[in-house]
């Protein structure tokens, strides 16, 4: 098969470390490409080696501007770097304008910073469908770190987490009062959170609310030493983490407080005590064993995904021999039957092609 | 086996080269782009050729747009295709100029290997359909 030959050729030039190749590989993942997904079986086994970060946040809180500071941090310490940065797509017509490029003005020119867009295509929890298979060409390609960047997102995008090991939660400062702390969704999902352009007024409001929020967190687990966080209060969440982290070893096992790092983006200020930070989570999941234990989950997640995507598949074959889904539905119209009955006729014989599978084995 | 749809899209990187603010029209194009339903990457003002080049490639963009309004486009232009070249991005991308050139001019860029040129005034229809028959396939 000539696509066949084509991919073999495609994972050998990616994996020499070819740029074309890397991008290739991304646009038939975006594009689903016929064969694509043995492209992405091919790349897994060299996958693993990569620190994956995730960055959320609202529109305009800074994430672009962060990554790019973050890419250069990384770059000066000789490590190379991929980014992917999800923007929204349109519903109406499937395009986008895809800007997040414009703020990686401090890695021009500089092939070792893989940055891709990537729009959203429709999905709506802050990723794109593609974005964890194209985290995967990065890692197999070689890079030390990879950073993916959601879509802004508001209070329930939260995909972020089944990609990335690490996520920074960007909150800039007047994000709210107190009772938006309490809610439910991207406030839960932050292993670090980031006031990025701390410059303003209001910053230091807005890190009193994630401390006391992180405290509330921590109160129902384990009784850290509070009452004590001042002007000081980032020194002094630093020290309750090694603090948690020391009386941790020995008896319980040991716990991650959320971090809060404060940041001004756009002259690097943060930067690097935020990757610092990163870097002790990352450690953090390692040690614990937790980083495995995402892994393990994350690729459970990703066998039901694709299992879920091919036996929809499957029946859209199984509803074409019925007469299409119109006729169904008109059945359903005239009350002859309902959803529930044409689902569950569609589906017999794929149970029962299961059954007597099960029947054979024993 | 399986028979997930493909889904292609056209992507189009629109770049404004070299010392040139005038990013209006960029902006226009952008969004008719968007808006006929392709994925447009904008590049930002004043990107050297080189930048250029490096994006062309890692976002695997179909259309390559430089819009260029400062009458340097017999200096920027070829930088940029050469560049391309180098990274065997040339074949399958199609290279377009937005802005204001003499009929000479785009005889000779031509020739470098630009599609097309499109002057102050063409419709926009006429670009999106140029794009839409002639973006490679990926």
């Amino acid at each position: 098969m000539n696509a066949e030959a084509d991919h073999a050729e495609l994972v050998e030039e990616l994996l020499a470390g070819k740029h074309r190749a890397l991008a290739r590989t991304i646009t038939k993942i975006e594009n689903r490409a016929p064969g694509y997904r043995n492209l992405v079986s091919e790349l897994h086994k060299h996958t693993g080696d990569a620190e994956v970060v995730g960055i959320t946040g609202s529109p305009g809180a800074g994430k672009s501007t962060l990554v790019d500071k973050m890419a250069n941090f990384y770059r000066e310490r000789g490590e190379t770097v991929g980014v992917i940065a999800v923007d929204p797509s349109s519903p109406f017509t499937g395009g986008a304008v895809l800007g997040d490029r414009i703020r990686m003005a401090s890695n021009v020119g500089d092939m070792e910073v893989f940055f891709r867009s990537m729009s959203a295509r429709g999905s709506l929890g802050g990723l794109s469908t593609a974005t964890t298979d194209a985290v995967k060409a990065l890692d197999a390609f070689g890079k030390d770190k990879i950073i993916i960047e959601t879509v802004g997102a508001g209070q329930n995008e939260i995909d972020i987490v089944k990609s990335a090991d690490t996520v920074a939660v960007l909150v800039p400062p007047g994000s709210g009062d107190d009772v938006q702390m309490l809610k439910a969704g991207i406030l839960e999902i932050g292993d670090v959170f980031v006031v990025n352009k701390a410059d303003l007024k209001g910053a230091d409001r807005t890190v009193q609310e994630l401390r006391e929020m992180v405290h509330m967190q921590q109160d129902n687990t384990a009784n850290l030493a509070t009452g004590h966080h001042g002007a000081d209060a980032l020194a002094d969440g630093d020290e309750d983490a090694e603090e948690s982290e020391k009386s941790g070893e020995d008896e319980e096992p040991e716990s991650w407080d959320p971090a809060i790092v404060e940041t001004v983006a756009k002259d690097g200020e943060g930067v690097e005590e935020l990757i610092d930070t990163l870097e002790d989570h990352y450690e953090y999941l390692q040690s614990s064993g937790l980083l495995e234990d995402k892994a393990r989950m994350r690729y459970a997640e990703e066998i039901r995904n694709l299992l879920r995507d091919d036996v929809g598949t499957l029946l859209e074959g199984e509803i074409e021999r019925r007469g299409g889904m119109d006729e169904l539905v008109s059945g359903i119209i005239d009350r002859e039957t309902d959803p529930y009955s044409v689902a569950d006729e569609v589906m017999d014989p794929i149970e029962d092609c299961v059954d007597e599978l099960g029947d054979r084995d024993e | 086996m399986s028979a997930d749809s493909e889904q292609q899209s056209i992507r189009c990187l629109v770049a404004k080269v070299g010392l040139d603010g005038h990013d209006r029209g960029a902006h226009v194009i952008a969004r008719a782009f968007r808006d006929a339903g392709f994925e447009v990457i904008y590049s930002g003002l004043h990107n050297a050729p080189d930048e250029i080049v490096q994006a062309a490639v890692q976002e695997d963009v179909n259309v390559l747009g430089i819009s260029i309004l400062s009458g340097a486009h017999n200096t920027l232009v070829p930088k940029v295709i050469d560049g391309l070249k180098e990274y065997d991005a040339f074949e399958d991308t199609l290279v377009l100029v937005g802005g204001v050139v003499p009929d000479d001019d785009k005889e000779e860029l031509k020739e470098m290997g630009v599609a097309e040129v499109f002057g102050p005034g063409t419709p926009m229809e006429e670009t999106i359909e140029f794009v839409r028959e002639n973006a490679p396939k990926r």
